[in-house]
């Protein structure tokens, strides 16, 4: 049965890109204040699960042909790379670097190492939570 | 505000402890999910709850909460958001292969003869 | 600050990663996982060499100052602990190319095995007790991978129950962590320990002790608490049996010998008389199965609950000739079970059944085999001059110093039960009439499940005969357990 689903897909499409660039703010809310790559994965996932569910497992891995696995793989490299480069310099594990550069459009900004082991940690959780989700959704 | 948690956790333990002593085993993973946050909200009232400014770097600041606790819970809510997701998958996996959900019908020991 | 104690960590953990890649090409996940086996051994050497000669190396992650941030810490016990599990991991792996099947090759065994070694290397060297259950966790979460993977039957049944019983457990680690850090206010294992040395032991503390052993000994499968562990470990096959039983059960034992003689020293007369009784029954339950059962896996299962009670039986006796019986005992023991499952794999492969009744004659068809397996049955029982012997010697020593009389005769008595039991394999298997052989027997498949066994066995009987050459690390570690200030002097220190 084919159910009339218009305004959810209309709505999914434009939604999914409010969610997902709320999920960035929250992730780069975290570098000072609550937020962080958990909860932006998190709230990234639920944005793919929103387009899931408005069309289907098929059409969503057509739009976005991720091997979610591999995903996992990079953000677990990601995160012990960071933490590993200090290794290489002669400090303990984990430790991280920060400074503040000029950056052209946004002034005077912190960077920070801790961003990229968040953004693997942020990979690690759209990884995580679609596998499972599909895992689950392939057998309808 | 201890004594309140306390019954708080309590509660929550004892309902945990029911689903899981239930046959149905999505009631079975319900009841580890309120283990869990039984856990986590014993490890907060634990930390005690001294302190009003939250453990966020700012100036003139001297009077702010035990931020180890929250880092804590931070951690454990991960993993037991890993291990509940895994859960899941398997309990449907299994549903599926052994067409039950019942425990009492998932004991063992067919290989003994 | 040491970056090369962790090592023996990242490296596995690194290739995990790297071979999540390349899921379809099994003959790269092999040697990728060999080789970076091979390297992770070759650096756990090294470290356990500079252990033993510059003392116990400390490193803080993230510059922290010491109490703050996690430490990690190598001492004579854990690279020791360390150097075994990646051996053992080697073999386990190289054996499992001729029995874990293609399907499994394919779905992330290798990842699974190599996130399993991180966790159990980490958990043996973190100095820092909720870090200690976040290395459980990752363990067990790629425990609960391999025991489910290939998704027969029985092993959704078994998972299930293993998985529920674990989180139980995590959910009580983390209730006890947290109660112990409401008391001493910290959670950096060191200083755990100073704090509970000023606070001379009140009774909420024997409380968390006891709390504790409930919840590694859900894991190490002590006595009222190793019920889930003969159904669950009969689930998957061999190589992960061998993977689990030599090293999970292992790493419980390793946490109640670590924080028993760390932090829980002030009242002996209860808490280590608690263990003292409960290894004991976890014994003689351990014999009453082994004895009992007809099924090649759960007798060597039961076996692996003796040998759980015999280490604990050590280190509940707090003098250094038994920690030191233990130490030995617990490495002989990751070694022999890891050999004895291998080598029932053999037996099952080449009959086609668990059911010792089904079987016999291999002696004939296999006879290389029978004296193998004759050789780890006589190791595992304790004859000497195999490895079993020593552990078990100073252990009944120490539990003669102590005035543990009885216990300790009971100790030796229960070494015949062990000796029966797998010598009834021995009898049933390989003498008397030819019983049923599997039609499809495959000598190089043969050949590729007896070599690594073979190594594996000569390995164990090295760590028999070798003794003379392994009690110096032996003492330094027994020196550690009976001493917690070298520990916490180098952690304190360390962090400077």
């Amino acid at each position: 049965m084919k159910t009339n689903d218009v305004i959810l897909q209309f709505t999914a499409k434009i939604v999914f890109f409010i969610i997902f660039f709320y999920a960035v703010h929250i992730f780069f809310a975290g570098h000072y204040t609550p937020g962080g790559g958990f909860v932006g994965g998190l709230v990234t996932s639920s944005a793919i699960v929103l387009l899931i569910i408005a069309f289907d497992l098929k059409t969503v891995k057509s739009i976005l042909p991720i091997n979610y696995l591999y995903l996992v793989a990079v953000g677990l490299l990601l995160a012990l790379g960071t933490a590993a480069f200090s290794m290489f310099v002669g400090e303990p594990f984990f430790t991280h670097f920060f400074d503040y550069f000029n950056l052209p459009i946004l002034g005077k900004t912190s960077l920070h190492t801790a961003a990229l082991f968040d953004l693997g940690v942020y990979l690690v959780v759209v990884g995580v939570t679609m596998t499972i989700i599909q895992t689950i959704g392939d057998d309808e | 505000m201890e004594i309140v948690m306390a019954f708080v956790c309590g509660f929550l333990f004892m309902a945990a402890m029911y689903l899981i002593l239930s046959r149905s085993l999505l009631r079975i993973i319900i009841g580890t999910g309120l283990l869990s946050h039984g856990a986590h909200l014993l490890i907060l009232t634990m930390g005690s709850f001294g302190g009003s400014a939250p453990p966020v770097l700012a100036d003139g600041v001297t009077d702010y909460v035990d931020p180890l606790p929250q880092a804590l819970i931070l951690t454990a809510i991960v993993i037991s958001f890993g291990v509940t997701a895994f859960f899941l998958v398997l309990a449907y996996r299994a549903y599926h292969e052994l067409k039950t959900d019942d425990m009492t019908l998932m004991k063992g020991s067919e290989h003994d003869e | 600050m040491n970056n090369f104690l962790l090592l023996p960590i990242i490296i596995p953990f690194f290739f995990g990663m790297i071979l999540m890649f390349g899921q379809k090409n099994i003959s790269y996940q092999r040697v990728t996982s060999l080789v970076g086996l091979l390297i992770s051994i070759v650096c756990a050497f090294l470290l356990l060499l500079n252990v033993y000669e510059n003392g116990p190396q400390v490193v803080t992650f993230g510059d922290w100052p010491v109490p703050f941030g996690i430490t990690m810490v190598a001492d004579s016990i854990s690279s020791l602990l360390v150097l075994t599990t990646l051996t053992l991991a080697f073999f386990i792996v190289w054996y499992g190319f001729k029995s874990i099947g293609k399907e499994r090759e394919q779905f992330f065994y290798y990842p699974g095995v190599m996130f399993i070694i991180t966790g159990v290397n980490g958990a043996f060297t973190t100095g820092d007790i909720f870090n200690l259950f976040v290395f459980f966790e990752v363990l067990l979460m790629s425990s609960y991978l391999l025991i489910v993977l290939g998704g027969e039957k029985a092993q959704l049944r078994e998972s299930i129950k293993y998985i529920l019983v674990n989180v139980l457990s995590s959910a009580f680690f983390v209730i006890t962590v947290a109660f112990l850090y409401s008391v001493v206010g910290t959670l950096n294992m060191a200083d755990i320990s100073i704090k509970i040395a000023e606070l001379n032991q009140p009774g909420i503390l024997t409380v968390i002790a006891v709390l504790f052993l409930l919840v590694f000994g859900m894991k190490a499968a002590i006595f009222p608490l190793y019920f889930w562990l003969p159904s669950a470990y009969a689930a998957p096959p061999i190589p992960v049996l061998a993977l689990f039983g030599a090293l999970l059960t292992k790493v419980g034992v390793y946490a109640i010998m670590r924080t028993y003689t760390l932090f829980f020293t002030h009242d002996l007369a209860y808490t280590h008389e608690l263990l003292l009784i409960l290894s004991v029954i976890t014994i003689l339950a351990g014999c009453i199965g082994a004895l009992a059962h007809f099924d090649v896996k759960q007798i060597i299962i039961y076996n692996i609950v003796i040998a759980v009670g015999v280490i604990l039986f050590g280190v509940a006796q707090m003098n250094e000739v038994a920690l030191e019986g233990a130490m030995f005992y617990l490495i002989h023991d990751m070694i022999i079970k890891a050999a004895l499952f291998m080598l029932i794999g053999i037996v099952i492969y080449v009959t086609g059944t668990t059911n010792l009744r089904k079987m016999g004659g291999l002696m004939k068809t296999y006879p290389a085999l029978g004296w193998f397996y004759i050789i780890a049955a006589f190791g595992l029982a304790g004859v000497p001059p195999l490895s079993g012997f020593v552990g078990k010697l100073l252990i009944v020593q120490g539990g003669f110093e102590a005035g543990n009389l009885w216990s300790s005769v009971f100790i030796l008595a229960s070494s015949i039960a062990v000796l029966l039991s797998v010598i009834r394999i021995f009898i049933y298997a390989f003498w008397g009439e030819q019983g049923t052989i599997s039609p499809n027997v495959n000598p190089s498949t043969y050949k590729g499940l007896f070599i690594p066994t073979m190594l594996l066995v000569f390995i164990s009987v090295a760590y028999g005969v070798g003794t003379e050459w392994i009690t110096p690390f032996m003492d330094h570690a027994a020196k550690m357990l009976i001493d917690p200030s070298i520990y916490t002097d180098a952690v304190m220190k360390g962090g400077e």
